[in-house]
């Protein structure tokens, strides 16, 4: 743990020595998220509800989303990148080290700008919170946390299982992109709104649901059932076929000899 | 004008090599466009009365949209060019008898085109064969398909213009991603790839609709859908011409007079 607070360090020094070109991209990366939501607050501003959720409802799905999605960009991005790390060769260096492939691969990025999309998730929080109708309990601040901590896990499963496919086609890869991309877009929104048939692949294939959606019923007083507010932690165990297919990659690797 | 086909050619052969990718790239288009006309369709069933345009006319939009990604995607930006500029390859082609304006244009819009090109026509027939009002219906008038095609030609120019400039300014920063996420992210909300420009409210649509930014996509898939009827598309496709007039005139000055004090750093 130590081992990766030094790394965590050297790599904020390293990208601090291109100060202006970090809060560049930062503030790009608030504005990216930022109009994301101003796209859904003039659909709102036309619309006023989607299917019996408010706006001050679903901007609650949005920081939640936002939020999970922009800490597992940041600490999870050496997954992301994975590809490269295989057409560099610098994955053959990673295998020699005496430490665990995901731990090198962890510390091999990290992608600070993000900052920016938390940023806004924070600025939508923060305006969301007193308007979204929930009074507040210790107990459902404690669901909120989890909801976001189990977002970075499916995040970060997610990127895993893009890391593990890398492993057997360069190409072709763009694909993933409907389940992290898309589930940043479309998981702005209650995910029932898209029909059943979507509801259920998402609880039970990709479990956006379980950390997305059904707390986020209980919260707002939708659904009384308080084990809602665990199905996180269950959504989370999905890190487990994720992790257990990338070795199974892993174990198939030809370097390239580069 | 011989050399600059060539340029192009070269760019659009290469552009045609990646087929897996565009396969790839194919479905994941086709499942975006199912997510958003499904997301769309959630609002217009809570109030369909405040729906700005005809649900069969989005789903149109919709379809032309992921269809023809690769044409108006903001943030494709060559990166062969970037890199010459970072990298100080630019000094081989500041040495060819070439005007390097007409060459990177000519380059982006080829890889802009054949990237389409290989994308476009799955998307196109399946979404043709859709059930109404999902999928993708006929253009709404002999007119306004011929409309339509000159503003897709047009609308290209714009964006490519658009990038032209982007480029140019990467002469003047040591690391142009702090503006190009910045300019990607204006083209994308203005240009009504988010959202589509009739959802904007009244007063910001009469704004959006004058920059150049509707010029892009906006522009012809209205067009081609029926919600700008022809005699209207003629006004606005005089208006694509006028912004990309103008764009380009910028970019040519604006190259002309950084080229004048370009240093090439050692190496």
């Amino acid at each position: 743990m130590n081992l990766y607070f030094k790394y965590l360090g050297i790599l904020f020094k390293s990208r601090m020595q291109y100060k202006a070109s970090f809060f560049m991209q930062s503030l790009g990366h608030f504005i990216i998220a930022f109009t994301g939501f101003a796209g859904m607050y003039f659909l709102f501003d036309r619309f006023h509800a989607v299917r019996g959720y408010t706006f001050q409802n679903v901007l609650l799905c949005f920081s939640v989303v936002t939020f999970a999605f922009s800490i597992a960009e940041c600490f999870v991005r050496g997954f992301d990148s994975f590809p490269s790390l295989i057409r560099s060769g610098e994955l053959d260096r990673i295998l020699i080290r005496p430490r665990s492939v995901v731990f090198q691969v962890l510390t091999s990025r990290m992608e600070f700008t993000r900052v920016g999309r938390f940023l806004t998730a924070t600025v939508v929080f923060i305006w969301a919170i007193p308007r979204c109708g929930v009074d507040w309990t210790f107990g459902k601040v404690a669901i909120l946390l989890l909801m976001i901590l189990g977002g970075v896990a499916v995040f970060s499963a997610l990127f895993m299982i893009y890391a593990g496919f890398s492993f057997f086609t360069v190409e072709g890869l763009e694909f993933m992109n409907i389940f992290t991309d898309g589930t940043k877009e479309f998981g702005r929104y209650p995910l029932s709104i898209y029909g059943k048939e979507l509801l259920l692949f998402y609880t039970f294939l990709i479990p956006i649901a379980p950390f997305q959606y059904y707390p986020f019923l209980y919260l707002i007083g939708h659904s009384d059932r308080v084990w809602y507010g665990l199905l996180p932690l269950a959504g989370a165990l999905f890190l487990i076929p994720a992790y257990a297919f990338f070795r199974f990659g892993l174990k198939r690797y030809v370097s390239t000899g580069s | 004008m011989k050399k600059y086909i060539s340029f192009f050619r070269i760019r659009f052969v290469a552009g045609l090599q990646y087929r897996a990718a565009a396969w790839a790239g194919v479905s994941t288009q086709f499942v975006w466009g199912f997510l958003s006309i499904l997301l769309f369709r959630a609002f217009y069933e809570t109030s369909p009365g405040s729906f700005p345009m005809e649900f069969s006319q989005l789903s149109g939009y919709l379809w032309l949209q992921q269809a023809f990604l690769g044409m108006f995607m903001a943030w494709f930006l060559d990166p062969e060019i970037l890199e010459s500029v970072t990298s100080g390859a630019i000094a081989y082609e500041l040495c060819r008898p070439v005007n390097i304006y007409g060459m990177w244009f000519t380059k982006n819009v080829a890889i802009r085109l054949s990237r389409t090109v290989l994308r476009c026509l799955p998307i196109l027939l399946v979404a043709a064969f859709l059930p109404s009002p999902y999928g993708l219906s006929a253009p709404a008038g002999v007119l306004s398909f011929v409309l339509f095609v000159v503003s897709m030609f047009l609308g290209t120019a714009v964006l490519t213009a658009f990038s032209m400039l982007i480029y140019v300014s990467s002469f003047h920063t040591v690391s142009s991603m702090g503006i190009r996420t910045l300019a990607v992210s204006a083209v994308e909300f203005f240009s009504g790839a988010l959202i589509p420009i009739p959802f904007f409210p009244d007063a910001m649509k009469t704004v959006l609709n004058l920059l150049p930014f509707a010029s892009i996509q906006s522009t012809p898939f209205l067009i081609y859908v029926g919600y700008i009827p022809p005699s209207e598309g003629i006004a606005r496709i005089a208006l694509q011409l006028g912004w990309f007039a103008v764009l380009s005139a910028v970019g040519v000055l604006w190259m002309r007079r950084s080229l004048r004090r370009v240093v090439v750093q050692g190496g």
